[in-house]
């Protein structure tokens, strides 16, 4: 099901060559309008004329998070605030918050772009919608608002918070799908059951979850848990708020909106593009934004590229599931490894608890990695048990990092992460 | 149907169209709106191949057609009805037409042509009415309605316009347009739409460009570019109010 059929499955040379069109437009006028680019472009010597092939990206410098912070409020806008209707703004849990602005095409582009998304997950307008997701300065609850009202379907603008009341309205008001953060969701499930409903009642149908990584046993518990297929989504609010990216019903990775971003994976130490299908940080760059376009957006979440071929007939590249932030890349023998990428694994394998921890050390001219992740008391006491789990770590770690690790099994709650006191990361060759 | 990439072109030292990248979809009508020197007349001739490129590629149903001469384009397809209409003054209305159709032209084809030309009379009954008469006694909305049979007159799949609303008054700008519309609908022509007059050229597009000093600094359904307030301001004859400093 395609919302806008012939923008989903566009043959790739017809994309690129409007991928073309929109970044020649958009640095012109990024150049023109924004003095913060302009001076990024003459400092960087770089003439806004050239650009004659997507990959001159290159060229041009990234724009990072703390850019836009010290650009507060409105240093990067790229129109006068008089055009502007829309104004949201990011937590900002770091300091200052970051403030994006819409101008009424731009709006309507992100309505577009979250119908897409919703649709490719299975919507339709007989759909009644609960958005769990905050409203107010915040880009998630507006942004699917927009998209889902945009659809057709009946829209339940509930908001966050007060879980019992969630999961009356979801009773009363029949709610087919469900929009929200996944540990919220997994909250709702818990709510549900503490109440002593039968899911089996519930209109609850699908169900979409972003706003932080979570794992594929996550997506099996909720779907077992609530009744429903749970769809990923990715979005940020500096580049637009939900709708850059979607699963489809396949649930193998999420289109990304390419007619309206242009997607690099690239390493963060090098900066460097990596090999294809490789992980690395995805940067974004804005093709149809009017007020708050951007070039080159450092996101610092790892993903990797999925180019295969989707049954589902969408030509857009997709992206795997955020494995979390490349702050804390590694370098390990030559490679680059991401803790997050591991806790990853981790995640996915039956009998490993959330706690573990890295230590790199370094014997001779030789890095390696041990990986301690703390198990129940179960396994502990069983040393067949232990092997198979190591084996299944080992193996798992391997194949998705690249190189071997060693594998230590703890008790749980020795590490101590819950006080906060122990790091993930224990880097020993500095020392 | 056409995919421009990355063309300059030059008047002699002065960088007229800078790597500006564009293309239509056969069936679409695209508008093509700027200012005055906005470079949107040297595109047009560019792809007509009046003059060429110094660089990039025009891409006619997967063809490179920016090295072909203007008379080899025209066989291919596309027809440029130039700005200022251009017809033969002192030659008759029905000889304007007959010599829209020189490309083509073979005595074994005389009955085709006839009968093309009998077409064209069906969409301009007034071009009928006054087919003796010699051109440059017409109007000047019936002079574009006889630059644009004559461009029809070859055949083209994709029709090049300049500035049809030039210089007409509203009311026959209408018809003009209406008959735009209707040579797509009715005839599946695709058509390129230069225009100073953007209201009316993106209110029939499907899409637009525009052009600013040679560069494409928007592109997008012809929608938004009516809604978006840059081209209301600076094309769509809005008042300019003070800019609030950000």
């Amino acid at each position: 099901m395609y919302w806008r059929p012939e923008k989903e499955t566009m043959e790739r040379g017809e994309l690129e060559q409007l991928q073309l069109e929109r970044l020649q437009a958009t640095i012109s006028r990024v150049y023109r309008n924004v003095p913060f680019y302009r001076k990024k472009f003459d400092e960087a010597d770089v003439d806004p004329d050239g650009f004659r092939l997507l990959s001159e990206l290159r060229k041009l410098p990234f724009t990072t998070k703390e850019d836009l912070r010290s650009s507060y409020p409105y240093g990067m806008f790229a129109t006068p605030l008089r055009e502007v209707v829309r104004l949201h703004a990011s937590a900002g849990t770091t300091g200052t918050p970051t403030v994006v602005g819409y101008t009424k095409n731009d709006i309507k582009i992100w309505s577009h772009m979250v119908a897409r998304i919703l649709t490719a997950g299975g919507i339709t307008h007989d759909d009644v919608i609960q958005i769990a997701f905050g409203y107010g300065l915040f880009t998630g609850g507006f942004g699917i608002h927009y998209g889902a009202e945009l659809i057709g379907a009946s829209v339940i603008p509930i908001s966050s918070g007060d879980t019992a009341r969630q999961v009356k309205i979801m009773q009363d008001f029949k709610t087919t799908a469900l929009i929200c953060t996944p540990s919220y969701a997994l909250m709702l499930a818990d709510a549900i059951d503490e109440m002593a409903i039968n899911v089996n009642s519930l209109s609850l149908r699908c169900g979409f979850f972003g706003g932080k990584p979570w794992s594929e046993m996550m997506r099996q518990e909720l779907q077992d848990r609530l009744k429903i297929i749970a769809i990923d989504n990715y979005g940020l609010s500096e580049v637009n708020g939900p709708g850059v990216a979607g699963e489809c019903i396949e649930r193998n990775g999420m289109h990304i909106n390419e007619d309206h971003f242009l997607v690099e994976v690239v390493n963060p130490h090098t900066m460097e593009p990596v090999a294809p299908g490789e992980a690395g940080e995805l940067v974004l760059t804005t093709l149809t934004k009017e007020a708050f376009p951007l070039i080159r957006f450092r996101t610092r979440d790892l993903t990797r590229l999925i180019t295969e071929p989707c049954p589902c007939g969408r030509t857009f590249v997709k992206m795997s599931r955020v494995m979390g932030r490349t702050d804390d890349m590694l370098v390990i023998q030559g490679e680059n490894v991401f803790p997050c990428h591991i806790g990853t694994v981790l995640a996915d394998i039956r009998g490993a608890e959330s706690c573990y921890q890295i230590i790199v050390n370094r014997t001779g001219a030789l890095d390696d990695l041990t990986v301690a992740v703390e198990v129940a008391e179960a396994i502990i006491s069983d040393e067949r048990k232990q092997q198979e789990l190591i084996s299944l770590i080992k193996n798992g770690i391997t194949a998705a990092v690249g190189i071997s690790v060693t594998v230590k099994l703890l008790e749980k709650g020795s590490l101590g992460q819950t006080e906060g006191k122990a790091k993930t990361v224990l880097d020993l060759r500095k020392c | 149907m056409l995919v421009i990439k990355n063309i300059d072109v030059y008047y002699g030292k002065i960088n007229a169209v800078k790597r500006a990248s564009l293309h239509v979809r056969a069936g679409e009508i695209v508008a093509l709106i700027g200012g005055n020197g906005a470079g949107k007349t040297t595109i047009l001739n560019t792809i007509s191949g009046l003059i060429r490129a110094a660089s990039g590629s025009i891409r006619y149903d997967g063809q490179e057609v920016a090295r072909l001469s203007p008379d080899l384009i025209v066989k291919m397809g596309i027809s440029h009805v130039p700005e200022g209409r251009l017809v033969f003054k002192p030659m008759s209305v029905e000889d304007n037409l007959l010599l829209g159709s020189f490309s083509r032209f073979s005595f074994g084809k005389r009955k085709e042509i006839e009968g093309d030309r009998e077409r064209i009379y069906e969409i301009f009954p007034i071009l009928q009415e006054r087919r003796r008469q010699a051109a440059g006694t017409l109007s000047g909305g019936e002079q574009q309605m006889l630059a644009i049979g004559r461009a029809l007159m070859a055949k083209p799949k994709l029709l090049l316009l300049d500035e049809p609303s030039m210089g007409l008054a509203p009311f026959i700008i209408k018809e003009i347009f209406k008959h735009i519309v209707d040579l797509r609908n009715r005839y599946g022509l695709t058509v390129l739409l230069v225009e100073q007059n953007a209201r009316n050229a993106l209110r029939i597009a499907d899409s637009g460009y525009v052009l600013e000093t040679g560069r494409v600094v928007l592109q997008g359904p012809a929608d938004d570019l009516l809604a978006n307030k840059d081209v209301q301001r600076a094309y769509l004859g809005r008042d300019l109010d003070a800019e609030m400093a950000v």
